[in-house]
């Protein structure tokens, strides 16, 4: 298995991803050996890891770091970066491969898929590509990179089968890869049991004063839609001005979004909180009336689960592959605001409305687990072993 | 002996468009949908008259000159009459003529297809009035036997009947309070003494409304002629076998490709190949055959989901609060005296709007999903409670005026 990081180096979801999947293929009888590009300390035993062991200069920055740290750092084109590194971690790949001769080769995502073909080429045993994101996700379909679109679309090609995290990231590969449909199989993500416990209230001194709270919570970039959750904002605070408005998260769409609130007159609804990780996150969760993901582009979407799990109720856009699991959240398109706006205003206004949400949700999150997904995953490693 | 007692519900509500809290205060056409999508009212009746009601009609109504013991019998809501009359006469004029046979016969219930005994007897009392008046105005007829929405039923209701001057009544016969008895005699409700109960025999009815068509059932494909053997069957520990249910079974539920009209055609000779069977409608089954027992049903009992109680309609806090709320306006409502809000706040304790917020999708969701026209429960409840809103706020601009 071929990733990019592992928890707790993970700048995202996909290492989160890959470690349960990895962890029930193994409960499951699958012998993991998950290759990652640098050396690091991890407390995993059920894995057998191995490190290619480039050293990436410190200047390789996240691609969620705000963009005027970008410009700070002088890199003209950041993400060139990134395909420098994942070509590189292809071609330490392609000279360790042999070693550990594996059945199977599973990749996530395009940063290792120079490193799949690779080994693929090495070792001539069936390739698996796991698509938790796109290119077109991330830049919501405007200018996708050509570069990373090219290797995205390579390692696609290269493999014999493809496992996409939704049916809307399916229709992606299928629309602007030009991948087979028969050569997709969707595998809904898991979800970890989140350890969850009661924290003392956040936010108290607002919800004393009867300010009800939405969230926003996640990276601050054009593929999670903050400034559809601000114009939102606005016309919920028109009806309901006692409403807050949290945004926990960081990201290159950050001055737009403020740019955005203090145009629509709102900046005194609307919270910053920097990025949030562990307990605060989950305080914040807990404090919150509503959570909303109103992403453009959200191939799977793991944060609504954390609500849900938190006893929040949970908002989430239409563009998104965790709205093929959940039926007991509101829904709609990123795009309509008025309707964004209605359900916020009746979830607030409606405590009938918040206690089923949050009941009937949490029924649903023990049926949305990694044992499931790894399942799925070895019936199609069968398919193409045997 | 067994007489065959054959009911059909026929409703179609008027569905709330998608309605949004933007929209209170200056939209009060509720139920105007004019897009594609099924809550467009006239679009949904215009498809279920084509595919159900005319068909149908025209089949019963040869089998009725065919079969001079054929009898049958409608509850129709008072939604889907003036439905019916505002925009498909014709349909109207076709089951008067059936009705102009002498052997149909038309029960009574609440005009607006509400719970409405369970929350407000005055209010329940004006709608059953209602009914009577449109059905005794466009039908030319009045009924003796009453049904209630959803079949939901329990002690207090046959009382009431009985009160009223009704022959009859009708239920599910649903086995917590039948026990080891049989839905297939009459009983005397509990607490009644003239009044009788007819008890649908849901494994019959159930039958032809739900599994006539899914293949993976063992008696799949059923006939006519293999239905009627199983009514015979009853003989000597039966009197009536009452076959109820919605008459969108026949063309709707259940597809004239996979063969229902032709079962409804063959059925009456079928059943009437046996001497001891014949028809009845359910006015003839109360005169006909005595009671054989008291039946106690204190708890209400509908036709419903495997529960057959009202959790279809208020087993989640969403419904309880929608209907809570609808029901709490009636005092202002009437006091308004302005029959646009009167009406309208009628048309929203139709009971299909709580219907549509049912959460319980997993255990019995194909139903529900198949008729739930709004994307999900939640989303049925926002347009519901916006709209309410709506009502609210005329209600109280309306007192503001006459002060």
């Amino acid at each position: 298995m071929l990733g990019w990081e592992l928890p707790p180096y993970n700048s995202g979801g996909l290492g989160v991803a890959c470690l349960g999947l990895a962890r029930s293929l193994a409960n499951q009888g699958v012998a993991v050996t998950f290759v990652l590009p640098q050396k690091q300390k991890f407390n995993i035993d059920f894995l057998n890891l191995v490190f290619a062991d480039i050293k990436f200069s410190d200047k390789l920055e996240s691609s969620y770091t705000p963009s005027i740290l970008f410009e700070e750092l002088n890199l003209k084109n950041p993400i060139s970066d990134f395909v420098s590194a994942a070509l590189l971690f292809g071609k330490r790949v392609g000279e360790i491969a042999g070693k550990y001769n594996p059945d199977i080769i599973h990749a996530h995502d395009w940063l290792t898929y120079p490193a799949a073909i690779a080994a693929k080429k090495v070792t001539a045993k069936p390739l698996v590509s796991h698509v938790h994101s796109t290119e077109f996700d991330r830049t919501g379909g405007h200018f996708p990179n050509p570069e990373v679109f090219e290797i995205e679309r390579k390692g696609l090609e290269y493999s014999d089968r493809v496992i996409s995290v939704s049916n809307f990231t399916k229709n992606i590969l299928i629309g602007n890869y030009g991948i087979k449909p028969d050569k997709i199989n969707v595998v809904h993500n898991g979800c970890e049991q989140i350890e969850k416990s009661e924290f003392p209230p956040a936010l108290t001194a607002l919800k004393e004063l009867g300010y009800k709270i939405v969230l926003y919570l996640g990276r601050i970039t054009l593929q999670k839609g903050p400034e559809y959750f601000i114009r939102a904002a606005k016309k919920v605070t028109d009806y309901n001005p006692k409403t807050l408005f949290v945004v926990a998260g960081s990201g290159d769409m950050q001055e737009k979004m403020i740019a955005e609130a203090s145009y629509l007159g709102i900046m005194d609804k609307v919270m910053f909180t920097g990025f949030l990780r562990g307990d605060e996150k989950n305080k914040i969760y807990q404090a919150a009336d509503v959570y909303v993901m109103p992403s453009v582009s959200e191939p799977f979407g793991i944060t609504p689960l954390e609500a849900i799990a938190n006893g929040t109720p949970v908002l989430v856009s239409k563009q998104s592959g965790v709205s093929e699991v959940l039926s007991n959240v509101l829904k709609t398109d990123f795009w309509d605001i008025d309707d964004m706006a209605d359900k916020i205003l009746a979830v607030l206004k409606y405590k009938s409305l918040t206690s089923d949400l949050r009941k009937e949700s949490g029924k649903e999150l023990p049926k949305i687990n990694w044992d499931e997904a790894a399942r799925k995953t070895i019936d199609i490693y069968k398919q193409l072993l045997f | 002996m067994p007489s065959i007692c054959l009911y059909f519900q026929l409703h179609q509500p008027l569905r709330i468009k998608k309605y949004k809290v933007f929209d209170v205060g200056y939209d009060h056409n509720y139920f105007n949908d004019a897009s594609e999508t099924r809550l467009n009212n006239k679009k949904v009746l215009e498809k279920v008259v084509k595919k159900s009601y005319l068909p149908t009609n025209e089949v019963l109504l040869n089998l009725l000159k065919k079969y001079p013991k054929f009898k049958i019998s409608y509850s129709f809501s008072g939604i889907l009459l003036s439905q019916l009359k505002e925009d498909f006469p014709e349909v109207l004029n076709s089951f008067k003529k059936l009705i102009k046979t002498g052997r149909v016969e038309v029960l009574s219930e609440t005009y607006h297809h509400t719970l409405a005994f369970f929350y407000s007897l005055p209010e329940f009392e004006r709608q059953v009035k209602l009914h009577s008046q449109l059905v005794s105005k466009l039908l030319g007829v009045t009924p003796k036997v009453f049904r209630n929405t959803e079949l939901a039923y329990n002690n207090a209701l046959a009382i009431w009947a009985e009160k009223k001057g009704y022959k009859a009544i009708l239920a599910e016969g649903w086995h917590t309070f039948l026990g080891w008895k049989s839905p297939n005699f009459l009983y005397r409700p509990f607490g009644t003494k003239k009044i009788k109960l007819l008890l649908k025999n849901y494994k019959l009815s159930d039958d032809i409304a739900f599994r006539f068509s899914e293949n993976t059932w063992k008696e799949w494909p059923l006939t006519a002629d293999k239905f009627a053997r199983w009514v015979d069957a009853l003989n000597g520990n039966a009197e009536v076998v009452n076959l109820f249910m919605d008459y969108e079974t026949f063309g709707e539920h259940q597809w004239a490709d996979k063969g229902i009209f032709e079962f409804l055609k063959d059925l009456p000779r079928q059943l009437l190949k046996h001497p001891d069977n014949d028809f009845v409608t359910p006015s003839e089954a109360a005169e006909r055959y005595h009671i054989k027992d008291v039946l106690d049903v204190p708890h209400i009992v509908t036709w419903a989901d495997t529960e057959r109680d009202l959790s279809a309609w208020t087993g989640n806090e969403i419904q309880r609060s929608a209907i809570d709320f609808i029901y709490a306006l009636e005092t202002q409502v009437l006091k308004s005296q302005d029959d646009s809000i009167i009406e309208d706040w009628r048309r929203l304790q139709t009971s299909d709007h709580f219907y549509y917020m049912c959460t319980k999708w997993f255990a019995d969701g194909d139903v529900h999903k198949y008729f739930n026209p709004y994307e999900s429960p939640y989303d049925a409840f926002i347009s519901y409670m916006n709209v309410a809103n709506d009502l609210k706020l005329r209600i109280n601009s309306q007192r503001s005026k006459t002060k």
